[in-house]
């Protein structure tokens, strides 16, 4: 059973204490939002990554030179 | 002398880890809080964030900005705790922790509560990661208990926290 530290800052008392099924709940939803919302930033980064590269591609293309690209971006 | 900077409290965590950690009972008679935070995530990937008197609604708005060296990135929204602090997770360089600040001025006033927070983890390697947010927690009630909450794993041994009270008198 996970447990959680609690001090009460009127007595300097920590005590630990087994999370409720509420509070296990709670942390079962907040993981996978968590990795619901990784998941979702890390695809907006590939995303971004791959357009890009597809944009420099293009550009290369028509006769511009690694460093005309790059001061595009700047 | 003014007190300026009183340790209300500390906890560490022990051999066998914790889900989270929480100050109860935080006394109304400063002006601000300070809260420094130094953890290590048991898993892979990881971060962990603030709920006031227990609150788990989304009710934490927040605007961040943070670089790893080669990349820079803002982010905004709202979610369900103060965003975020950062934290070594199980695959980065074995035993270092990371290093966060919270600050809470009139954390016992009536006005919504605002934060701010600086944080780093540790790598000693590559991908180490600076942050700093502004955030707020959209409630009027005084703040009496914090907990800090990991976004999905569990806080390992020798995390720690130490809550400060700050007043000028």
């Amino acid at each position: 059973m996970p447990t959680k530290l609690v001090v009460d800052c009127s007595t300097g008392v920590t005590t630990e204490v087994e999370l409720t099924a509420e509070e296990i709940a709670q942390r079962e939803a907040d993981a996978a939002a968590f990795a619901e919302e990784q998941a979702a930033r890390k695809a907006e980064e590939d995303a971004k990554a791959a357009a890009k590269a597809a944009a420099e591609a293009k550009l290369a293309a028509l006769g511009l030179t690694a460093d005309e690209i790059a001061a595009l971006s700047k | 002398m003014a007190n300026t900077f009183v340790a209300l409290a500390t906890v560490t965590v022990g051999s066998g880890g914790a889900a989270n950690m929480e100050f109860t009972s935080i006394p109304a008679t400063y002006t601000d809080l300070c809260l420094l935070v130094s953890t290590r995530s048991s898993t892979a990937e990881d971060s962990f964030g603030l709920q006031f008197n227990n609150d788990t609604g989304s009710n934490y708005p927040y605007r961040n900005v943070q670089g790893d060296g080669t990349n820079a990135q803002s982010f905004s929204g709202t979610t369900t705790k103060i965003y975020r602090g950062r934290q070594p997770e199980s695959g980065y360089t074995a035993n270092t922790f990371g290093n966060s600040q919270f600050y809470i001025p009139n954390y016992a006033g009536s006005n919504n509560k605002s934060v701010s927070l600086d944080t780093v983890n540790e790598n000693n390697a590559t991908t180490a990661r600076a942050s700093l947010s502004a955030a707020l927690w959209s409630n009027t009630s005084a703040i009496t208990s914090i907990k800090i909450v990991p976004d999905s794993g569990n806080f390992v041994q020798y995390s720690t926290a130490t809550l400060y009270g700050i007043k000028n008198s």
